[in-house]
């Protein structure tokens, strides 16, 4: 099958690939473009550990065909840090061990980045639905909400001084 | 897991879309969240030589109030329906019930239209299509005609939208004075299907029900309409026995497929029961007791 020119955005670089009609967009970030942030969990768009940005929304790129990231503005979680100081969401994760295996991580954190730009004074109920596409099968979640109610703290603090 | 290879369309305009259709018959599939068709081409469970991704063409997104009736572009996501003040005010039940479809990435990808054209009896906008009395405009090579929701949902997979043929809008009249409506859906966990759901809309004259619309999802072979639990409360005071009655109808309407989410006979009870609560919720909302 003949090959596709892709252009899009990755993490603020633009980026230039061939692809094959069916690759899906997670195939074509990890093997070609070298990003193995987001991972492969389940495939079938349950488990969220491939969620990236895309065009400021949430999409899990193992159910999204490269070829529709053509001229989009993509973000993974190599985009998350800046200046060698991590995003205040993962400093939380860190903190409040968000964390224990850490494979579904980047996708809680991709998907923690953008729900709180959605909501940036969110309860504990609407963190629950807000990350209800996020599985995690270490920590009961428990942590991963204290996460991000850390990080919304310390976001909208740095906003506010 | 991969798809099949095929060869991918992204026209920028329905008659583009249509052109490649009617070129392409049945060999050509129209991608729209592609969090349905993606899935069932990993498994090969469908394998179109050609798709058609339909996500670029701006004029099948949106909602707006067109001569007094709700208008939702084919390819508003699930998301858009959720966040839409106009629903919210106007049409309720839908920004309700979506928030109870997959999740919120899901629902970021995942169109209105494509839930419903997908024909699948797990799918929950058909149902709502049903209870909300909807109107489809199907767009093909001979121009545009419009289908009721009732009309539409023929089978398992199988719809009265042709191969050449783009759900464009749906038509929706805004909910009516002392009218209720509710879906109540059971599910096993996020992002399941529902085990049994029953969206319900009813209008209400103090206690007396003046007219009922009963639907529901994943019961069946199709969504589908249960008019005589319906004609059990129309014309009637409700009643907690009444509500009984006419939830014993709607499980005599069941037909349920058996799979892991329970057998016949607990999917019937739990139609039922989801049944009794949409009916209790919506009189409530309509101003009943």
């Amino acid at each position: 099958m003949a090959k596709t020119q892709l252009s899009f955005n990755l993490n603020g670089q633009d980026v230039d690939v061939l692809v094959e009609p069916r690759e899906l967009l997670i195939h074509v970030l990890r093997e070609q473009l070298m990003q193995t942030g987001a991972h492969i969990g389940c495939e079938t768009s349950h488990c969220g550990a491939c969620t990236v940005d895309i065009n400021g929304q949430s999409v899990k790129s193992c159910t999204f065909l490269a070829v529709q990231a053509q001229g989009a503005e993509v973000m993974t979680v190599e985009g998350l840090a800046s200046g060698g100081e991590l995003h205040p969401l993962q400093a939380a994760f860190m903190e409040e061990h968000g964390l224990q295996c850490g494979f579904c991580t980047p996708g809680m954190l991709m998907r923690g980045y953008r729900f709180l730009q959605e909501n940036p004074n969110p309860s504990e109920d609407d963190i629950r639905q807000g990350m209800a596409g996020n599985l995690c099968r270490c920590t009961g979640y428990q942590n991963i909400i204290k996460s991000i109610q850390k990080a919304a703290a310390d976001i909208n603090a740095a906003d506010n001084a | 897991m991969i798809p099949p290879s095929f060869q991918y369309h992204a026209p920028s305009s329905v008659d583009d879309a249509i052109s490649i259709l009617t070129q392409y018959g049945d060999e050509a599939k129209i991608l729209a969240g592609g969090h349905s068709l993606l899935p069932m081409m990993k498994l090969r469970f469908a394998e179109p030589e050609h798709l058609v991704d339909i996500n670029n063409i701006d004029s099948l997104k949106g909602i707006r109030e067109e001569n007094g009736m709700i208008v939702i572009g084919a390819m508003t996501s699930e998301s858009a329906l959720i966040a839409s003040a106009l629903l919210q005010e106007k049409c309720p039940l839908l920004p309700e019930a979506a928030k109870l479809i997959a999740d919120p990435q899901v629902r970021n990808r995942g169109t209105i239209g494509g839930d419903i054209a997908h024909g699948d009896p797990g799918n929950d906008h058909p149902a709502l299509m049903l209870a909300l009395d909807a109107r489809f405009t199907l767009v093909g090579p001979n121009g545009s005609r419009e289908v009721e929701a009732s009309d539409f949902f023929l089978g398992t997979f199988y719809t009265a939208l042709e191969a050449d043929e783009i759900m464009t809008e749906i038509r929706i009249a805004p909910q009516a004075a002392n009218t209720g409506a509710s879906y109540h859906k059971l599910k096993r966990k996020t992002g399941d299907f529902a085990t049994a759901a029953a969206a319900v809309v009813i209008e209400m004259s103090g206690d007396t029900c003046q007219s009922a619309r009963i639907s529901l999802t994943n019961l069946a072979a199709t969504a589908f309409r249960a008019t005589e639990a319906e004609a059990v409360l129309v014309g009637q005071t409700i009643s907690d026995e009444l509500i009984k009655q006419a939830a014993a109808k709607v499980m005599e309407a069941c037909d349920p497929a058996e799979d892991l989410r329970g057998d016949a006979e607990y999917k019937t009870h739990m139609g039922g029961e989801m049944t009794r609560r949409a009916i209790k919720d919506a009189i409530k909302r309509a101003g009943g007791n």
